[in-house]
């Protein structure tokens, strides 16, 4: 399949990116990993004046923790964060995250910023970035400004991002001491987007009850999912089964996917509550572990 | 639209090309170049048919631009062969039979190829995981993982 024709610059800065951006406006693409973009320009479901590839700015790929916070370049490949010594023993949950998305090919394109600039719901970063409470930095031609992921996500393909703007970076606050987080995903086979997929990340107090909690489901509605009320339900509480059951089910009733060949409404609710319930234990488990 | 000039080295070779922007990977090597050893499977990024090597990591060449890869290194799986001498990886398929239609072969050997160069002694889990982007409809993978196994004995 043949994409409709279009312009094509490789940014050679940021600056020049952003430049390149306001001058297109919403014509105009970042292209970075392309593994979103690429397939639906080839689909002809989208169609851009320009495409602007920064897939090649070096200095938009880092994985480093700073001033209390992971910092992810947004135009880190999924490949590098995956074989990240500091986010396997420091933040598993994204290990776990970017080890199923789509297979190891894709990844080595695939960028965590273009996976969450997107803005697809069933994309498998949102909902960590979620339940980590993260933040990302966009970048325009007035300078920086940070975003919550909670107020990023704003449609289908729809984010707060202004059509002049760059994702540079993902924040996610460092855990503190006994806090461990889990993604875990239901797919048919490798590759497939998931028919449930939920992240949790918790933070257990000193005396053993749940400090904070963050719990996000993928593929789940028009936009990643933020099952808030049952993170809230779970603060303050000792993290015992009927503890951790309720919780899970309060988050499966936030769950409002689509029918699909994936499943019924009802088997990919059922299966946001059972996948709820397996990431709790596997975050406490992490947690207790620390 | 404009056309872009690009650069790139294909096996060892530097070669050029006018390209249109939307011009995919896969076609610059298949059309242009007429390196036809690369396939097209699904066209929608799943099956890995179109498998090269783009600075030695293994990619999927139709969602990637041709101008996305100026100066870049790509190898395909006519590059395997030297002097008349079959790539450990394609002696192990030969030997294993991990083929039977041959479709998605060049694609499942490049990234076996790059698998190898990373870790020169996978666990079958590692073969299985670094292939999961490839898609066989023929062999059911067996036969795939012992080809794959027999090269990283002989490289070792």
């Amino acid at each position: 399949m043949i994409p409709a024709a279009f312009d094509y610059q490789r940014a050679a800065s940021l600056d020049e990116a952003i430049a390149l951006l306001s001058r297109f406006g919403s014509d105009a693409k970042i292209l970075a990993g392309g593994m979103s973009l690429l397939p639906m320009l080839k689909l002809r479901l989208a169609a851009f004046s320009c495409l602007i590839d920064i897939s090649r700015l070096r200095s938009l790929e880092y994985v480093k923790e700073e001033d209390g916070m992971l910092k992810i370049g947004g135009a880190t490949r999924e490949a590098l964060l995956e074989r990240s010594e500091l986010v396997r023993t420091r933040y598993p949950i994204l290990l776990d995250t970017a080890r199923v998305i789509a297979d190891p090919l894709v990844r080595n394109r695939a960028t965590v910023g273009g996976n969450l600039a997107h803005a697809d719901p069933a994309n498998d970063h949102p909902a960590t970035m979620l339940a980590l409470g993260a933040s990302v930095v966009a970048r325009g031609p007035n300078g920086d400004r940070s975003i919550a992921i909670r107020e990023f996500f704003k449609g289908v393909f729809s984010s707060a991002l202004a059509a002049d703007e760059v994702l540079t970076e993902i924040r996610i606050p460092a855990p503190p001491p006994k806090s461990g987080g889990a993604y875990l995903k239901l797919e048919r086979k490798v590759g497939d987007f998931a028919a449930a997929a939920v992240a949790v990340q918790i933070t257990l107090g000193s005396d053993g009850r749940i400090a904070r909690a963050g719990i996000g489901l993928t593929n789940a509605g028009v936009t990643p999912v933020d099952a808030a009320e049952a993170a809230q339900f779970l603060i303050g509480r000792t993290p015992d089964a009927r503890t951790l059951a309720e919780a899970a089910s309060m988050a499966a009733t936030k769950s409002d996917p689509s029918a699909d060949r994936r499943g019924s409404v009802e088997y990919k609710r059922a299966m946001a509550r059972v996948l709820t319930s397996r990431a709790l234990e596997r975050a406490l488990q992490r947690a207790q572990a620390h | 639209m404009a056309k872009h000039s690009i650069s790139v080295t294909v096996n060892g070779v530097v070669r050029t090309a006018e390209v249109e922007s939307r011009l995919l990977l896969v076609h610059l090597l298949r059309e242009v170049f007429r390196l036809t050893g690369t396939h097209i499977g699904c066209d929608t990024s799943h099956c890995g048919a179109c498998t090269v090597l783009l600075d030695g990591e293994p990619v999927k060449s139709c969602t990637v631009l041709a101008a996305q890869v100026d100066g870049s290194q790509i190898a395909t799986i006519e590059g395997l062969e030297q002097g008349g001498k079959l790539h450990p990886v394609q002696q192990g398929f030969t030997e294993k039979h991990g083929l039977q239609c041959g479709y998605c072969t060049p694609g499942m050997i490049m990234t076996s190829v790059a698998l190898l160069e990373r870790n020169r002694n996978p666990s079958e889990q590692e073969i299985r995981e670094a292939i999961s982007g490839n898609l066989c409809r023929c062999t059911g993978y067996v036969n795939i993982v012992k080809a794959v196994q027999h090269a990283a004995a002989a490289m070792a």
